[in-house]
């Protein structure tokens, strides 16, 4: 079906997003929690309930028509997301429910698999806890050790002490795209060279990147990539494992079940190709397909535009929030992307988001599941700004209102 | 309204609490903790038979947590245990009932808390604190 979309990021595509044309507590909603979650376009939502209306069966099994057509719209979404990340091949796309089910399948299939007693895992100090504690669980498991690559003040990794964790026991490195927290870009196909200089395979955690900048894994080189669905204006419960043949070919499975077998007697089981060894049970059928409609939403506007635009619109509010008296801004690395995480001298995160919330703003505050890195800058929880294309420099503007009335009411 | 959750009492307790120091002779000494926004707190209770005869806390949290810890801290001084856990039990159908327990005294400032649900486990975590140095073993205490 054709929506007509408004593919300039800013103000125009604004009117795409159904939810964001509402008032909360009397104020316009400006929402500044992308980070936490992104909103859905109508081609989306459309793509989602056309399934359901007119498609709705399941995959990869029946003869009939309505299970061909799932099929296919399934599949399409997988070579869509293929194009997205520019994988070598559509058979390294595998779906799973988001980042989290993407570390966890590769902690426990490669994981299980490869990591041995005395055996070593790298990640960085700024990691969500779902590229820490998948590691710890297997860590604990095969009395292995979880090493930590130590960032500086600004936020950002320390490549030359990240290198020096790096031996002959290193079976994995792991390292986030873009920090939740902080906003910092990481030097991804720098950190998945020094990792392949060491013969150490390199997993790269894109859940904040995908929805903001071109994506390319095989310029990357890393050998996994996972995204998130919903951080990229897509439905929950739906992401992408990307993962290098080789890799996935010589892993276990990671859930037995349907749809990732060949053939099952008693005796003995044996596995399906590539994607679908990985993909036990019927699937998320819907919320794969509205994955497809994101992605072909994001190419509309262009990657590129929305680089642009998000660039200058953090670098508006950067400059805006760095007036503010008192304010400090926690991650403050050369290459950053959509977060402004910053803490307020005398009001705790908790008091500034709910006197923002009641304002309209919606913003995130809390730890933001990376305590450790936190605990680096020593504040215990932050306020955190995150930005998407369909902001604008009005909605910089509420916050920075918002702000002042926060200091208003804690003079 | 945000006025009926920052009042003037809950402002001045957050930012000069009282009884905000350790106890290094405290009888109990527990930490309470909200996973949920990090909010930390550490009371410590100093009993003389069934008597709160001292009680205080350290620790960083929100303006509510804070002033709730605060107030709590000059309310229960002095009371029995019993007394203390009643108090704990009428704030708590303050902050999450439409009942209007009477005689909440200091703590009526609290009543607008009602009105922000995501603030509710602020209010409460120094209570629930409280709650467990006075009647378990328990040395750690989750709002969870």
């Amino acid at each position: 079906m054709a929506v007509a979309t408004n593919v300039w990021p800013g103000q125009t595509t604004r009117e795409n997003f159904p939810v964001l044309n509402q008032r909360v507590h009397g104020k316009p909603l400006v929402y500044l929690d992308n980070a936490a979650t992104t909103q859905k376009p109508q081609v989306v939502i459309d793509a989602m309930n056309q399934f359901y209306q007119a498609d709705n069966s399941n995959i990869h099994r029946g003869v009939h028509e309505l299970s061909e057509r799932s099929t296919r719209h399934y599949e399409e979404a997988r070579v869509k997301a293929q194009a997205f990340l520019n994988a070598a091949d559509w058979r390294e796309i595998v779906f799973v429910r988001g980042v989290t089910e993407g570390i966890n399948l590769v902690a426990y299939t490669f994981g299980r698999r490869h990591v041995n007693a005395g055996d070593e895992i790298v990640i960085s100090a700024m990691e969500h806890h779902s590229n820490i504690v998948p590691w710890q669980i297997l860590c604990e498991e095969k009395q292995a050790v979880l090493k930590i690559a130590p960032i500086n003040e600004r936020g950002e990794l320390l490549l030359d002490e990240y290198e020096k964790l790096l031996g002959p026991r290193t079976k994995l490195v792991s390292m986030v795209h873009v920090s939740n927290a902080l906003g910092t870009v990481n030097p991804v196909a720098e950190i998945t060279r020094i990792g392949h200089r060491h013969g150490v395979p390199v997993f790269i955690d894109g859940a904040q990147a995908v929805a903001h900048m071109k994506v390319d894994v095989q310029a990357i080189d890393c050998d996994f990539y996972s995204l998130s669905g919903h951080k990229m204006f897509g439905p929950t419960g739906i992401g992408v494992l990307y993962g290098k043949t080789e890799l996935l070919n010589k892993m276990p499975p990671y859930q037995g079940g349907g749809d990732m077998i060949r053939h099952v007697s008693f005796a003995k089981t044996t596995y399906n190709d590539l994607p679908y060894k990985f993909e036990a049970g019927t699937p998320n059928i819907a919320g794969t397909i509205g994955l497809g409609a994101a992605i072909d939403y994001i190419n509309e506007i262009g990657l590129a535009h929305i680089q642009a635009y998000e660039h200058e619109l953090l670098g508006y509010a950067t400059e805006q929030l760095e007036k503010i008296a008192g304010l400090r801004i926690i991650g403050t690395a050369r290459e950053k992307a959509s977060v402004i995480s910053f803490v307020l001298e005398g009001v705790h995160p908790h008091d500034v988001g709910t006197i923002l919330d009641r304002e309209g703003v919606a913003v995130r505050t809390g730890h933001h599941c990376a305590q450790p890195v936190l605990e680096w800058f020593g504040v215990p929880a932050t306020t955190r700004a995150s930005l998407a294309f369909y902001n604008t420099k009005q909605d910089i503007d509420a916050l920075v209102a918002g702000i002042g009335k926060v200091k208003e009411i804690f003079g | 309204m945000l006025e009926d959750l920052y009042q003037e009492v809950i402002l001045d307790h957050s930012k000069r609490p009282r009884n905000f120091h350790q106890m290094p002779d405290a009888t109990r000494g527990v930490e309470g903790y909200n996973p949920l926004c990090g909010d930390k707190l550490k009371l410590f209770v100093k009993m003389d038979g069934e008597k709160v005869a001292d009680i205080s806390f350290v620790g960083a949290g929100c303006a509510i947590s804070t002033a709730s810890a605060s107030l709590m801290t000059e309310l229960v001084k002095g009371k029995s245990r019993e007394e203390a856990v009643a108090m704990m039990e009428r704030f708590h159908d303050l902050l999450t009932t439409e009942k209007h327990p009477a005689d909440m005294g200091k703590l009526e400032v609290f009543s607008g808390v009602r009105e922000f649900p995501a603030r509710v486990k602020c209010a409460t975590l120094a209570w629930h604190t409280l709650k467990s140095a006075l009647t378990s073993e328990s040395e750690v205490v989750s709002t969870e």
